[in-house]
């Protein structure tokens, strides 16, 4: 029977290929394949990215880690449609961004992709309120203060709601900024650093809070970062070096609260 | 799949609502600095505003007042005395309605009361009702209407009652004449306070003319001759039907219409003028809107940023900021609309003298609405240049603050804007200059500046760098570093600085040229003393007089009047006919004062021909000498022949030299000059120059002649200096005030554009003293840099105005370009202390705090 036997592990991963092709299909949330970016400063061309391919699924949680000047923030940028390759592509929720103009990606951010920045990045002239509804307002949203203010309690900021930046401590902002960033009901999050500007214990309260807003909306989130301990509550570790990824591994201990 | 996505997303609405509302919460925390924005343009637009306004009641005020203005349908008025057939001529025009006749000439009359004799118009006036529209305004009132009837009685200009110490009841001499006193006068028709300065009015019934003595051959005489027409009689169309005769007859003639034309006309010259005046204050201010827009765009980066990543398109996040602009500068128009209507308020006051009408003050919506569009256009356009950068800001200044976040790529939209700046420069003052030349110059003066400026702050930071002093200490090291580092201000600071400075140095160059251009020399040895209408019988009496007074004859000269009848052939009915002869008419309707003598005195030279001082020969054609400016409006050069018409005798002349005069000299210049021997027995009287020492030794010198000569008059220099000089002051305040409006936008734009660098300084300052630069290295570093661009720019805007002050000079005002540069000095000196002091009053703030605190700032 090693005939019927062989037969059948093969049908059976032939269908778990093809089966796997499909969700792929459906549920890649994220594809990067043979990124290349280079700068081009006078006569000399350097190279920040080279050979990058990976991809990720729905509700993947990962991080990107490396030292600083490897490339993660570059590819950050070039992952969530900021900047342009200089080869290879990057395809976003089935769109792909090679060849969409600066609004056309605009657009693509707007619909899909949420934000988390290691110094906060909220609009100084808006308050707290004004920050989150930014997203949602620009998609032409109803009830949008409600649902802005539902999302500033979820992060127990409410009684906040008019406050500027300024008048809010860097814990605070960036609470504001996790608000800001699933306003949109975003299908991927890309965080840089987001506790690199915080000290330790409000950045543990940041973290769990990333990880449970998260969780609940089952969104993709990529994390940049080297701090390896943050990496290592997410399901996957991308580790960069001079510009190349150098090892892509699923972390086993899978980050539960 | 992005084809899919194209599709369903390609045309995505703009939301304005939602951007005209993030423009609204954006702006909250910025009003301060975006007040210096507006403040720049207020000034600007406040002077337009005023001036336009101004002009606007003007005109409806000549309109309502038109007729007061020359206080009748129809004048017609002739230098010489009637012929029979032009009696017929202008009593026929009469046929139906009413004429008054008037007889106006200059004389001297002497105060009973005082003893005091002054130089005043005498106007003899003769039947009918004028003034038919309007009044001669007296006190008391009754005196303008009785005057005629009640025997010798005079009207007198209130003015010289007052310096004369008369009052009605007292008696004038005029002539041999004595006349009572009737009235003072308050106003005639179509006179203004300036035109009452230079020539006081006395009137008086002409029946008592003839007992004067004082119409003698030789005198100037005016007839004025005053028509009511018949009621259905339009009196233009009456003029132009008589238009051939009257010009034939050498009569000149108004209308209520020419009048009104011409009386508006030269006002709205003034106005226009100013009006350009304060457009460049207003452009000025725009130079600061681009800087302030500039520097609030770059904090603004950041917030871009975030929005570009959120998923604002770059054309949004373009009209968030385009509708900041637009709302600030609606509201500076405004305020600055608001403080214009204020301002004009005050303009009737300041321009009283010259206005020959009341005017009164209106608010004119027409003027507020333009100065408000006027206003947003401007600040747009100039705003645009540092707006359309943000189109290119890419999102990724997010994630890298130092990356270079605005595309290098040269913008074509850039030039469009630059190309809509000067077509609206371009339009603008063409509607205030009139013609496409002016504006033009006006235009490529304005564009000039600004590329000259900018060449020479570019050539400043590379000669710098270039030759960069290496071995000097390390402040003036750092500040001449500070020039050309990135994001430096340099640029905009010299063009702003330079801009400003090259404007307030035109108009002190200007005013000192015009003002030269008429100032007498009031120094020794000079005439202050003018007898004019001596007869020829009198000429030695005359100076025997001033002799035994004391007096010196420093000039005594024969003038005989004369006309142009001809030049080359051509007659004034043939200039008329052909204006692109372009020869002047009024060469055909003016009275020539000449002289003869057979050298040339000290204020002429030879600029062309020679000239022959003497001439036997009466048959052939008489070689004079021409002014050379004037010969140039005559279009006549050397051997061109002129045909002179001296009291009915033609005399044939050839131009065989012309003359350069300064005219600022005191002496009697001519513009035609005769050689000996040809006019000694025409008609002419003697005009004799001399000094007097006192105001006393003056009185009584004249007091004297017009008891002894009672048909000489004498003209007080020093009397006319001070009219002059008080119609001047008035001009000059008029200008200055319109340049104060400039003056005030370029200390807007000096203090918006350094404050605009503070931002950067205060980082740098923190940086230096937190690595243990003193501070008074700091202060030094400053300084010096603030100093350098000051001076550079100031020198460079004093260059341009300069240039500026020559070409109106020589251009638009054909005057002699002769530039007194000290009072450049202070202008130069002041501004670059200023940009010091500004520069140095807001480093002040950061010196006093500890580095950390600041640092921490800035860092949050």
């Amino acid at each position: 029977m090693p005939a019927l036997r062989y037969t059948y592990t093969f049908c059976q991963l032939t269908f778990i290929h093809q089966l796997k092709t499909i969700l792929t299909k459906v549920s890649t949330i994220l594809a990067i394949q043979d990124l290349k970016k280079t700068y081009d400063s006078g006569d000399r061309h350097l190279t920040v990215l080279q050979g990058i391919n990976f991809s990720l699924q729905a509700g993947d949680v990962c991080s990107i880690v490396g030292p600083s000047g490897s490339g993660k923030t570059t590819l950050l940028g070039l992952c969530a449609g900021l900047d342009r390759a200089s080869s290879g592509s990057v395809v976003l929720n089935g769109v792909k961004l090679d060849d969409l103009s600066e609004d056309e990606r605009a657009q693509v951010r707007n619909q899909y992709v949420g934000f988390i920045f290691q110094n906060f990045q909220l609009i100084p002239t808006l308050t707290a309120l004004e920050n989150v509804m930014v997203p949602l307002e620009l998609r032409g949203e109803r009830n949008v203060q409600q649902q802005a203010m539902e999302l500033l309690a979820r992060v127990g900021l409410a009684e906040r709601f008019d406050h500027y930046p300024t008048q809010l401590s860097g814990g605070e902002q960036q609470r504001v900024s996790l608000a800001r960033a699933f306003s949109n009901k975003p299908a991927i999050l890309f965080a840089d650093e987001p506790t690199g500007n915080l000290d330790e214990e409000t950045g543990e309260r940041v973290e769990q809070l990333l990880f449970d807003l998260n969780r609940e909306a089952g969104t993709t989130l990529v994390l940049v970062t080297h701090d390896l301990e943050l990496a290592a509550k997410t399901d996957r570790i991308i580790r960069i070096k001079g510009g190349t990824v150098v090892s892509d591994e699923v972390t086993s201990v899978v980050n539960n609260g | 799949m992005s084809d899919t996505f194209k599709q369903s997303f390609g045309k995505r609405p703009l939301r304005l609502r939602w951007l005209l509302k993030m423009a609204w919460r954006d702006s909250r925390r910025n009003r301060g600095r975006l007040a210096l924005f507006i403040s720049s343009i207020v000034l600007g637009i406040a002077a337009l505003v005023a001036i336009n306004s101004f002009s606007d009641n003007l005109r409806t005020d000549i309109d309502k007042q038109a007729k007061s203005l020359i206080g009748a349908d129809l004048v017609i008025a002739a230098n010489k005395e009637i012929e029979e057939d032009q009696q017929q001529l202008l009593d026929s025009i009469a046929i139906g309605g009413d004429r008054s006749d008037e007889v106006r000439f200059v004389s001297m009359v002497q105060f009973k009361a005082s003893g005091g004799t002054r130089l005043v118009q005498v106007r003899a006036l003769e039947r009918g009702g004028f003034p038919y529209y309007g009044s001669i305004e007296t006190e008391p009132q009754s005196a303008s209407s009785t005057f005629r009837q009640e025997g010798r009685q005079a009207l007198v200009d209130h003015t010289l009652l007052l310096q004369y110490n008369s009052k009605p009841g007292d008696s004038i001499q005029i002539g041999n004449q004595t006349f009572e006193i009737a009235g003072a006068l308050h106003k005639i028709p179509g006179q203004s306070a300036m035109t009452a300065t230079i020539a006081p009015a006395v009137y008086i019934p002409r029946r008592y003319l003839n007992e004067t003595g004082l119409l003698q051959k030789g005198s100037r005489i005016s007839y004025y001759h005053y028509y009511k027409l018949a009621e259905n009689t339009d009196p233009d169309k009456l003029v132009k039907k008589l238009e051939k005769r009257l010009d034939e007859a050498g009569f000149g003639y108004d209308t209520i219409e020419s009048r009104k034309e011409s009386t508006g006309k030269s006002y709205e010259d003034l106005a226009r003028f100013l009006a350009l005046v304060g457009f460049v204050a207003l452009l000025l201010g725009c130079v600061g809107v681009a800087s302030a827009v500039h520097v609030y765009i770059r904090e603004k980066l950041a917030t871009i940023g975030v929005l570009r990543c959120l998923g604002v398109s770059g054309k949004q996040a373009f009209l968030i900021y385009l509708f900041q602009v637009m709302a600030m500068g609606l509201i500076g128009s405004i305020v600055g609309a608001i403080l214009g209507s204020l301002i004009q308020l005050y303009l009737p006051e300041l321009f009283k003298s010259f206005l020959p009408v009341d005017v009164t003050v209106a608010v004119s919506w027409s003027a507020i609405l333009q100065g408000i569009a006027i206003g947003i256009v401007v600040a747009v356009l100039f705003a645009l240049l540092p707006l359309l950068s943000i189109r290119n800001i890419s999102p990724l200044i997010t994630l890298r603050a130092g990356i270079e976040h605005v595309s290098k790529q040269p913008d074509k939209l850039r030039w469009g804007v630059y190309f809509l700046i000067l077509a609206f420069i371009f339009i603008f003052s063409y509607f205030q200059l009139g013609t496409w030349l002016q504006a033009l110059s006006f235009t490529g003066g304005v564009l000039i500046a600004f590329v000259v400026l900018a060449l020479i702050a570019r050539l400043m930071m590379w000669l710098v760098k270039r030759f960069f002093p290496v071995h000097w200490g390390y402040v003036w090291r750092q500040s001449l570093a500070n020039l050309y580092r990135p994001n430096n201000q340099t640029l905009l600071l010299t063009v702003s600085i330079g801009l400003g400075t090259a404007l307030i140095a035109t108009l002190f160059l200007m005013q000192r040229i015009l003002l030269s251009e008429v100032a007498f020399a009031a120094s020794e040895n000079q005439p202050n003393m003018v007898l004019f209408d001596i007869q020829s019988a009198q000429k030695d009496e005359v100076a025997n007089l001033a002799r035994e007074k004391g007096l010196p004859i420093l000039q005594m000269v024969p003038v005989v009047t004369m006309r142009l009848d001809e030049i080359n052939g051509l007659t004034g009915a043939d200039v008329r006919a052909d204006t692109t002869l372009g020869i002047s008419e009024r060469a055909f309707t003016r009275e020539f004062r000449v002289t003869y003598r057979d050298t040339l005195i000290s204020s002429e030279k030879t600029v062309e021909g020679t000239w022959q001082g003497e001439v036997n020969d009466m048959t052939a054609a008489i070689p004079i000498s021409v002014e050379e400016r004037y010969a140039e409006r005559l279009k006549a050069g050397l051997g061109d022949t002129l045909i002179f018409n001296v009291q009915g005798a033609l005399i044939p002349t050839v131009v065989t030299h012309l003359r350069e005069i300064e005219w600022n000299r005191v002496q009697t210049n001519f513009l035609i000059l005769f050689p000996k021997g040809i006019l000694e027995e025409a008609p002419q009287f003697h005009v004799l120059m001399t000094r007097t020492e006192t105001d006393e030794q003056a009185a009584r010198f004249q007091q004297t002649l017009v008891g002894k000569f009672p048909n000489v008059s004498a003209i007080d220099l020093g009397l006319i200096l001070e009219t002059l000089d008080d119609i001047l002051g008035k001009i000059y305040f008029v200008i200055r005030f319109m340049a104060l409006f400039s003056i005030c936008t370029g200390l807007l734009v000096l203090i918006g554009s350094i404050n605009n660098s503070k931002y950067q300084r205060v980082q740098e300052s923190v940086l230096l003293r937190t690595l243990g630069a003193s501070r008074k290295q700091i202060l030094g570093i400053n300084a010096f840099e603030y100093l350098l661009l000051g001076a550079l720019a100031a020198g460079t805007g004093i260059i341009l105005s300069v240039a500026a002050s020559w070409a109106l000079a020589v251009f638009s005002f054909e005057v002699a370009f002769v530039p007194d540069l000290t009072p450049l000095l202070p202008v130069f000196a002041g501004i670059t202390a200023l940009t010091v002091f500004v520069g140095m009053l807001n480093s002040r703030g950061i010196l006093n705090r500890p580095p950390l605190e600041v640092l921490r700032r800035e860092a949050s």
